[in-house]
């Protein structure tokens, strides 16, 4: 008891003893930014010793980056050169590994130098400057929109409305000239999108006297034969034969991206034709457009097990056994089937997409 | 396996193939990687299958699920369980059982790959420094390849079908490259990815990486023309077998092939690309202007 | 500072100048700008120095890369493509990258800094956002900030595009759908953007004009407008000591804020050669030259085109078939719609915000995101669903890594993308006035000094010290709600801004932004040292 009463002897208030300790952590937490209390204006006085210190480290960080610069050189000139050049997968790596090591080294000591540099040395202290109003005084703004008149005024522009209707006049077709000049950048849509090449090869084909054009497989342009395709669960990207002859050279690619189909061998027993292409199937090998009915990723990934086709750019999946239906995914139109049938034991189409393929349009209908 | 990849690539190689297959089972494969010696040693085994130990297998690890005479089963609406193994051929049960995928353990959307059961583990070391636990481990897998070979040759025996592709048909060595890039983003990428990596299908199932170092090229000719689970069969009357070695070799030839750029990021294209540029580009620039916009220490002011 | 003249080399120079320009008033004027000092302050800058480094590696590249689609075929030092059939933009790419020494460097520089220069610039704008650094006077610098990222995004889609690898043709392949789509007009601008059906062979050289010249010149003019302006209006700052609307607080421009931007400049490069040598980016050798009849799983754009391919993923099957027309609902909501809210949403927010606060006052100490409840609620309803998106751009890769089903995450998203903003909000809100509420405690009360007191009674007590001035600045930076002017006058007519729906709506608007608000301040009756617990009880 007597402890405590000479300890408030000497504070009268608060009478309570105090028995706890601050924590450390609390002078942490408090500081808050910017806590740059002294005068505005003046240099820092730098602590001489600690600033010859910083001074070394500075130095030498910027002495690290020059070796990696003359790193970067050096390797350059005499090493990623020898053997004839830098060529192929090997050589690109060491190459990239070592310009790409030195380039960085050399940015990131520099950066790190000037940093300590910026806070170690620089006297500089903060300082404190004023925000200017931006807006001038009612009284100028009101000057100026009267002067802006006055010359409007004086220029005749505001009298004479004849100058200026046909000013107005002359100056409309001007801007509509370089949308005019803009109409070259491509042809009219025409009827180009309702077609593919699989119609031009089965009319050509049919003109030789045949029932239709051969399928040949997207890379190695053999043509399919039934008994080749027949195993169920099979899946290939197939082309109309003769695509890359036919088509002048520089539509080779246009053309494979508008015919370009997937066939595949779907178990018969499953099999649901859709009303009136009862006779588009080969034992159950049945042919879709590759192009997703989306927005044109090609839709390739067939399941064997559910028979979906899946797309996957946005994951539209379509049944194979059921005429290519949408089944999940933002895809809004069934994939258009190509008409099969069998010609000298050859798989081969018999007529072209019977729909536009690919991406919805306005005027698709 | 890097010191195994160039020792493929020596001329004498070739010789020491042929030597392996000749040679009985055993001690020439020590310090083999398990990939392709096991297809090797299929080979050789398939020259006397013993069809009742094959049988005998097939009861202890099949039956259960595929059926006594392995017709597949059926459960009490008749949806079916377990599919008939009768004409699967060697092919699929080389695959199905070397990958680990058969016997399943329990049935899920989709069979993983596993590895295989201690009777069918062909990928077992054999490299021991003691001698004895050697002859035992290459016994063991002597043991494991006779058990496979003689499963395969049982399967077959009961209705043929696909054949394990003979070892000089999936050298990734011999394929045409640029025509197996081709064919495999036209046919492969949709589901596999770019580099193999693999990606997703519907319903939980997913297409398995072909990336990994223990994917053989057998197993993917085996896969291609088995077309195992939901995956489509590409048979070789379609991509002929010269194709399917041009596609082994591309897989095979670009998953050994280094990043030239740094680190792959997992060669998945440019999701993970965007996730590296906002952690560690603007990570360590946040950082960067942390430090440099820090108070100033106090040491160095004197006042 | 120092009375010595200036050296002669730094004089005849400076005098050059100011003989014929007249410079010197200017840069007298200018060389002590002040800049006030934040780490959040320097976002911006990553896009500045980003642009430049683009602008470099781009010239560097541009010297090899040939815009042309005529087919070739390779035989390079590429093997694993030697004798494919491809395009002279996609073989020249492959000589870049292998038979140019550094040229794979540039390359992975060059899009890593396409990557940073459109993360910087949404990492800065969300800063600007949540801080109110957009209020009058900077709403126009604002505007362009919005525009330098919606270029950006063509910039870097056109960018990606050039190469014409499988990855790259994908995503025009998309752009194709996506134009073929817009009602009346779709087939049209289709035919004109590709000169043709697509691929056809004008649409490499077309994007590459716009790539290099016309849209890096318009990002080019809308930076140097960024710059001067928010030059001319000085920096905003933080609300720290010292910082107040009238006078601005930092370090002066020469010779500290020029250093210190500097090392960023260098800081910038370093990170991004950094990520160029160890890092590997859109490895077009793996993807293979475009070929219509090819895909690959997992086929992504970059970062900031996720949103739109994760809406174009999550968007139901609408079509609407009718008078011969097709318009497809299931490509354009989701090709406009969300990017819609999001950016014309940001664009029309400022206004919005002075409407419905009716605060036209300028304002250049920002705001701590806390104290304004409202906005902070919504940039984080914002964000969320601009993330939700993204992460669904992904969603086979996610499915694919995390081992979820494909359908599982599509539907996932289609919910979340509407629920997940409005759960923000609410949380993000209630976190706001809980930050307001121990605010007001801390300047009110004081804080916890970790002293236990022991009253003679044997109560235990915790004295409270008032907050140290630094932090007490910060706190008081609050501007606490101000009452709604009334809707009528003493005499019953109703003011001019409260008139009809609008005028209602307003005030309605106006109760929802500030009707929860937790006042801070200072209680004349609290001293600066109060105890807890009540004294009178204690005494006795």
């Amino acid at each position: 008891m007597s402890d405590e009463n000479k300890e408030t002897a000497g504070a009268q208030e608060p009478r309570e003893r105090v028995i706890g300790t601050p924590s450390p952590a609390r002078d942490k937490a408090l500081l808050a930014d910017g806590d740059m209390s002294a005068p505005a204006g003046a240099g820092e006085q730098l602590d001489e010793a600690s600033a010859k210190r910083a001074e070394r480290i500075v130095a030498l960080f910027f002495l690290l980056a020059f070796a990696g610069s003359v790193a970067f050189i050096a390797y350059y000139i005499g090493w990623s050169g020898r053997d004839g050049g830098m060529h192929g997968v090997l050589r690109a790596r060491e190459s990239n590994f070592w310009l790409g090591g030195t380039m960085a080294l050399s940015f990131l000591a520099m950066a790190a130098g000037v940093t300590i540099w910026v806070r170690r040395l620089m006297a500089s202290k903060p300082i404190i400057q004023e925000r200017h109003e931006f807006a001038a005084d009612p009284q100028s703004r009101a000057v100026f929109a009267e002067d802006f008149m006055a010359g409007a005024e004086d220029s005749g522009l505001t009298k004479r409305p004849l100058l200026r209707r046909t000013l107005l006049l002359a100056a409309a077709p001007l801007g509509l000239a370089p949308l005019v000049l803009l109409r070259d950048l491509g042809p009219l849509p025409e009827k180009r999108l309702r077609s593919t090449h699989w119609g031009d090869a089965v009319e050509k084909a049919k003109r030789q006297g045949k029932k239709g054009v051969r399928l040949v497989v997207d890379g190695t342009h053999r043509p399919l034969k039934v008994t080749d395709f027949a195993q169920v669960g099979s899946m290939i990207t197939v082309l109309p034969e003769g695509i890359e002859e036919d088509v002048p050279h520089d539509q080779v690619l246009t053309q494979v991206a508008k015919a370009v189909t997937i066939l595949i061998n779907v178990p018969e027993e499953k099999f649901k034709p859709a009303e009136g292409r009862e006779n588009w199937h080969v034992n159950g090998i049945v042919a879709y457009s590759k192009i997703c009915t989306h927005v044109g990723c090609p839709a390739a990934l067939y399941e064997q097990t559910t028979h979906h086709i899946l797309c996957p750019c946005h994951q539209s999946t379509f049944d194979a056994t059921d005429a290519a239906k949408v089944v999940f995914g933002p895809a809004a139109r069934p994939l258009p089937q190509l008409p099969l049938d069998v010609e000298d034991g050859y798989l081969v189409a018999t007529g072209d997409f019977p729909e536009p393929i690919g991406p919805s349009f306005w005027e698709r209908g | 396996m890097k010191r195994f990849t160039a020792w493929r690539r020596r001329p004498w190689a070739g010789y020491a193939v042929v030597l392996a297959a000749l040679a009985a089972i055993g001690v020439i494969y020590a310090g083999f990687s398990p990939r392709t010696d096991r297809a090797e040693a299929a080979n050789s085994a398939q020259a006397a299958p013993d069809l009742a130990n094959g049988k005998a297998l097939f009861n202890q690890n099949c039956a259960s699920c595929h059926g006594l005479n392995a017709e597949g089963t059926k459960d009490a609406e008749g949806k079916p369980i377990s599919p008939s193994l009768i004409g699967v051929g060697a092919a699929s049960v080389d695959f199905q059982v070397s990958t680990g995928r058969m016997p399943a353990m329990n049935p899920g959307a989709q069979m993983p790959r596993k590895r295989p059961i201690p009777a069918f583990d062909t990928s077992i070391k054999t490299d021991h420094e003691d001698p004895e636990e050697r002859a035992a481990a290459e016994k063991q897998k002597a043991q494991a390849e006779k058990n496979l070979a003689d499963l395969r040759a049982y399967i077959a025996s009961l209705g043929g079908g696909p054949e394990v592709p003979p070892a000089s048909a999936v050298d990734p060595k011999k394929g045409d490259v640029a025509l197996g890039g081709k064919l495999f983003r036209t046919n492969c990428a949709q589901c596999h990815s770019f580099t193999g990596q693999g990606g997703a299908l519907t319903g939980g199932k997913y297409a398995p990486p072909l990336s990994n170092d223990d994917v053989t090229p057998t197993q993917i000719y085996e896969a291609m023309l088995t077309g195992p689970q939901a995956m489509p069969v590409f048979n070789d009357t379609t991509l002929t077998a010269e194709e399917k070695q041009a596609i082994i070799a591309y897989i095979v030839q670009i998953r050994e092939e280094p990043n030239p750029g740094g680190n792959g990021l997992g060669r998945i294209g440019p999701v993970s690309e965007g996730l590296a540029g906002w952690l560690i580009g603007i990570g360590l620039l946040v950082l960067a202007a942390m430090w440099i916009t820090a108070k100033k220490p106090k040491k160095l002011k004197k006042s | 500072m120092s009375e010595s003249t200036a050296p002669k080399a730094v004089e005849a120079p400076l005098n050059f100048l100011d003989d014929r320009l007249g410079s010197t008033t200017f840069f007298k004027r200018n060389m002590k700008k002040v800049f006030p000092d934040h780490w959040s302050f320097m976002l911006g800058e990553i896009a500045l120095y980003s642009f430049i480094i683009l602008l470099l590696t781009g010239t560097f590249l541009t010297l090899w890369f040939k815009p042309s689609m005529v087919e070739v075929v390779y035989d390079g030092s590429y093997t694993k493509l030697q004798g494919v059939k491809m395009s002279e933009a996609y073989a020249s790419t492959l000589h870049i990258s292998f038979d140019v020494r550094g040229g794979l460097l540039m390359r992975q520089i060059h899009h890593w800094a396409a990557i940073l220069f459109m993360a910087s610039i949404l990492a800065h704008m969300l800063r600007v956002f949540f801080t109110g650094a957009y209020r009058k006077p900077r709403e126009l610098n604002w505007l362009i900030g919005i525009g330098m990222f919606t270029m950006g995004m063509l910039e870097g889609l056109f960018g990606y595009s050039l190469p014409d690898d499988l990855l790259s043709g994908t995503g025009l392949r998309i752009t194709q759908g996506v134009a073929e789509s817009i009602p009346l007009v779709g087939t049209y601008i289709y035919m004109f953007l590709f000169g043709g059906e697509f691929p056809g062979t004008d649409i490499v050289p077309r994007m590459y004009m716009l790539h290099i010249l016309l849209i890096p010149g318009l990002i080019l003019g809308l930076i140097t407008a960024h710059m001067m302006i928010m030059w001319h209006q000085k920096h905003t700052a933080m609300p720290t000591q010292h910082q107040t609307e009238q006078q601005v607080y930092g370090y002066p421009f020469y010779p500290v804020f020029m250093a210190k931007t500097g090392a960023y400049f260098l800081f910038t490069f370093g990170v991004l050669a950094l990520l160029g040598a160890f890092a590997q980016i859109n490895p077009i050798w793996l993807f293979g030259p475009y070929d219509p009849g090819a895909i690959s799983s997992a086929s992504q754009p970059d970062w900031y085109m996720g949103v739109l391919e994760g809406s174009l993923r999550i968007m139901p099957n609408w079509e609407i078939t009718a008078w011969g027309h097709t318009l497809s609902l299931n490509v354009l909501i989701p090709a406009l719609l969300p990017l819609g809210i999001v950016f014309g949403g940001a664009a029309a927010w400022p206004f919005i915000e002075q409407w419905v606060t009716g605060d036209k006052r300028h304002h250049h100490v920002n705001t701590r995101p806390r104290n304004a409840p409202v906005r902070t609620a919504t940039g984080m309803a914002a964000v969320t669903f601009y993330g939700l998106l993204w992460i669904a751009g992904a969603n086979d890769v996610v499915a694919d890594r995390f081992s979820v089903s494909l359908f599982a995450t599509t539907w996932f998203f289609r919910f979340a993308v509407f629920l997940g903003p409005v759960l923000a909000f609410i949380v993000t809100k209630r976190i706001c006035l809980g930050l307001q509420r121990k605010d007001a405690d801390v300047i009110g009360h004081g804080v916890e000094s970790g002293i236990i007191l022991m009253s003679p009674e044997g109560r235990f007590t915790e004295r409270h010290e008032p907050a140290r001035e630094e932090e007490r600045v910060v706190l008081l930076s609050k501007e606490n709600a101000r009452p709604e002017a009334p809707a009528v006058d003493a005499r019953g007519v109703p003011a001019p801004g409260a008139k009809g729906p609008l005028g209602h709506l307003r005030s309605r608007l106006n109760r929802a932004w500030q009707f929860d608000d937790v006042p801070v301040e200072e209680h004349a009756e609290n001293g600066h040292a109060e105890l807890e617990g009540d004294k009178e009880t204690a005494r006795h």
